[in-house]
């Protein structure tokens, strides 16, 4: 296929799906239903690979087709689906305008050691260790984070400035939405990754997608079996160069007239720019030249950006006007565990399959889901945390199970979430305004949907909470609505592995219906 | 499907009743110029809640005795929790429109509507299906979900409370109905007209720590008073309060007190739930402070069963 219309096909189909990704991540006013998000997300590869190997079921194949996919045309997931690489062609084309010298990119050779080392180093710290390294280095999970941590609170601002001013005529249809940030910790990985990428887009195309992304990598090495090729017609290639100068993979050897098909992302600029026709895409034909492999030497630039920043402090992310009783609680709070969000199952098990790519984070209609900082420890860092300092999980609410695209967090029913045990309350009565203030507050069990927290006689007129932990779920509402400062007087301590609660039962009141005002 | 249900009935219900007022003596309702008061405190009791409040204004004037022609009204009734109108955590939706309904009779430029909320507030907004009566009757409905929208104010006098931060509209708006919904409440013992504020202010954190009863009747001094408070005691939550585990929790009173002294409505309103009123502390505070009184038998009542 020599046609120009390829190229045509691709800027659409991926600005499509990239608007797709966008509004996922960028949707604060949850009206995306999760079923759509599901399609957006099936054909990730690295979320469905996870879901595949923890279901084990085809309704979780979508990297198989990926896969297959790839065999037939090459890596054209990396051009057409990935969020985080269509987001580089944005970059890049930014780049080009700013300064043409970035849109003048040439054949460079590929660091393939590098390369293969960071997919290899990738599959078997996965297998031996753990998740960690494909959390950091999942392109759908990086973009994920992008949006989360700065496409997003950009949006909220935009939102709230545009609220402020229809405010002002009396219209309400855009509310204000408080946006709260991380602790600063947390920014760290994100912030490398996106000065990282970023940079690497703006200026030389896709050459992070073909150095560092072990998706890329992976794809990049099966492309070499691939049926559809981009192929030179060396009877009329003049050898101008105009094709390796637009390949923003930089991996058109013009003189040698060769592609190497490791790292073409299927972009098929080089098609259009060609004036000679010379190149097509197609199925590849025997006695195809092999791409040989170079020996050359390797620059080890990028394998330095991968460490973290030495920041060290952490952000205060609590309200600004958080409420001060007049004594501090003195009692600290002894959480053994921390909350992982229902539908996790067990602390091990979430933390194995989940990639961060904080979708449940943007999903979450409370905000009660933070990217961790070291409650996983340090490995689990950015994987999602309930955070009932900041808010609460609202019982009717299943969203963060329905969108995990992993699998990490599975999909729960609304009657069985109510009833999914994530953590227990525990009640210090030390810090309890009822005891150390002598007044009234039930701020806790006011809050708790189960009346697990609930209030019993105390000195005079005044009653103190108590918790009957086997119909607690452990949403939060209790520690979250808790007036005290520094330390709550009740908090929930994670349930390493998730519990069933006890349905709360319930007798029929025994007052009656009025029949006269007692008045 | 309950839900469902329930809300056919009770839309059925409120259109036959407000069909038999318009057909019967409703009209009257408007001709009648809006005289002084002659009652402190109209029960009603045995009606759909937008009948009952039809009856119930009527008797105090009609809505024009509150609502002048041009007027900015806020209504706030209570919307703080994600739970179906059945379980009776929210103010009766039905009577939220009904009221707004009213308003916009008497001559209201703008009706607005908005609770700060305790459960999630895009849930309790759908659910508490308020959102959508209000809207049907043509009112605002307003987000009171960030700090932003709260502007601090001064209550000389306050005990404990002497600062506060209120909702924009509180400020900006002519005429404030306070509609509390009656229940329980656990740690006060009932909610009704004046915790029903605790959702106009941005910081109930503080009110929990600094003396709640107190807290609640020291807002009271401010000048922002409501000029009508309508209790709706149709379902009323008897115990579990103030957010409810089931309709267990439930009894139907079929009630609704309309009244312009906020602390007199308390003090029915304990009674109907059968409380001591001394033991909901801020009932007596408020009175000592002068907030209003506790004291029916001073009052002019004027009580209808339909």
């Amino acid at each position: 296929m020599r046609s120009h219309s390829l190229r045509t096909i691709r800027i659409i189909f991926s600005a499509l799906v990239f608007i797709g990704f966008f509004l996922v991540f960028a949707d604060f006013r949850y009206l995306i239903p999760t079923k759509y998000i599901n399609v957006l997300l099936y054909l990730q590869f690295v979320p469905s690979a996870i879901k595949f190997y923890a279901l084990g079921t085809m309704a979780a194949g979508g990297f198989i087709i990926v896969l297959v996919l790839t065999v037939l045309t090459g890596r054209t997931y990396c051009s057409f689906l990935c969020p985080l690489g269509i987001g580089q062609d944005i970059f890049s084309r930014i780049g080009g305008r700013f300064k043409k010298k970035f849109r003048r990119y040439g054949y460079r050779r590929p660091f393939t050691i590098l390369r293969y080392s960071i997919l290899a180093l990738t599959l078997i710290f996965t297998m031996t260790w753990g998740i960690y390294v494909v959390t950091l280095l999942d392109p759908y999970s990086i973009f994920g984070r992008f949006m989360t941590y700065f496409s997003k609170p950009l949006i909220i601002w935009i939102n709230n400035f545009l609220a402020g001013i229809l405010g002002k005529f009396d219209i309400y249809t855009l509310s204000n939405i408080q946006v709260k940030g991380f602790p600063l910790v947390v920014y760290s990985i994100p912030v490398a990754f996106f000065i990282l990428v970023g940079i690497l887009s703006f200026t030389k195309g896709r050459l992070y997608c073909n150095t560092v992304c072990p998706v890329g990598t992976l794809l990049g090495l099966i492309s070499k079996v691939s049926l559809f090729r981009i192929r030179f017609d060396e009877s009329s290639c003049t050898k101008c160069g105009r094709c390796a100068v637009r390949c923003k993979a930089s991996c058109i050897d013009f003189l040698k007239t060769d592609v190497d098909v490791s790292r073409c992302v299927d972009c098929f600029n080089c098609i259009n720019t060609c004036p000679e026709n010379a190149l097509s895409y197609g199925i590849v034909r025997i006695g195809n030249k092999e791409h040989k492999t170079d020996e050359g030497r390797r620059k080890m630039v990028i394998g330095s950006a991968l460490m973290l920043l030495g920041m060290s402090t952490v952000s205060k992310a609590q309200e600004k006007a958080a409420p001060k009783p007049k004594k501090p609680s003195t009692v600290k709070e002894n959480k053994t565990s921390p909350v992982c969000p229902p539908g996790g199952i067990s602390m091990e098990q979430f933390t194995r399959v989940c990639t961060a790519c904080s979708l449940c984070i943007n999903a979450c209609p409370n905000g009660v889901l933070q990217p961790s900082l070291r409650e996983y420890g340090l490995s689990g860092m950015m994987q999602p945390v309930m955070n009932y300092h900041r808010s609460f999980c609202t019982y009717n609410c299943t969203v963060c199970t329905e969108v995990c695209p992993t699998n990490a967090l599975q999909p729960l029913l609304l009657e069985a979430k109510k009833l999914t045990q994530i953590g227990k309350a525990h009640f210090i009565k030390d810090n309890c305004i009822v005891k150390t203030e002598k007044t009234n507050c039930g701020a806790c069990s006011e809050s708790c949907p189960t009346k697990a927290v609930h209030m019993i006689p105390y000195e005079g007129n005044l009653v103190i909470p108590e918790v009957t932990e086997d119909i607690c779920i452990g949403c939060g509402h209790c520690e979250y609505a808790c007036p005290t400062v520094p330390y709550k007087a009740i908090f929930v301590d994670g349930n390493p592995v998730h519990q069933v609660a006890k349905k709360p039962e319930n007798e029929k009141a025994d007052v009656k219906t009025p029949v006269d005002f007692p008045f | 499907m309950k839900r469902r249900d329930f809300l056919k009935k009770s839309a059925g219900a409120g259109i036959v009743a407000g069909a038999a007022i318009s057909f019967g003596g409703y009209d009257k309702l408007w001709a009648s110029t809006p005289a002084a008061n002659k009652y402190d405190m109209v029960a009603i009791m045995g009606g759909e809640p937008d009948a009952m409040f039809d009856l119930g204004i009527m008797e105090l004037g009609g809505m024009g005795t509150f609502v002048k022609k041009g007027q900015k009204v806020l209504i706030k009734p209570n919307i703080g929790w994600d739970v179906i109108p059945e379980l009776g955590a929210n103010t009766n939706p039905l009577l939220v429109k009904r009221i707004i309904k009213h308003c916009f009779d008497a001559g209201a430029k703008e009706v607005y509507v908005f609770d700060h909320t305790c459960d999630n507030w895009v849930n309790c907004y759908k659910n508490s299906g308020i959102e959508k009566a209000a809207k049907s009757a043509g009112a605002k409905v307003v987000p009171a979900n960030s700090e932003n929208y709260f502007h601090s104010i001064d209550i000389p006098g306050g005990v404990k409370l002497q600062k506060a931060k209120v909702h924009e509209l509180l400020l900006e708006t002519d005429v404030f109905i306070n509609v509390p919904v009656l229940k329980n409440h656990n740690s006060t013992r009932m909610t009704c007209c004046l915790k029903n504020n605790m959702g106009v202010v941005w910081d109930r954190g503080y009110w929990h720590s600094n003396d709640l009863n107190q807290c609640i009747a020291d807002y009271a001094l401010y000048e922002r008073k409501p000029a009508l408070n309508i209790i709706d005691a149709y379902n009323v939550m008897v115990k579990h309060g103030p957010q409810g585990v089931s309709k267990e929790d439930i009894v139907p009173m079929k009630s609704q007190i309309l009244t312009t002294d906020w602390v007199a409505g308390d003090t029915a309103a304990a009674k109907m739930l059968g409380v001591e009123v001394d033991k909901v502390e801020y009932i007596p505070i408020a009175h000592k402070m002068g907030l209003g009184t506790m004291n029916l038998e001073s009052l002019n009542i004027k009580k209808i069963k339909m």
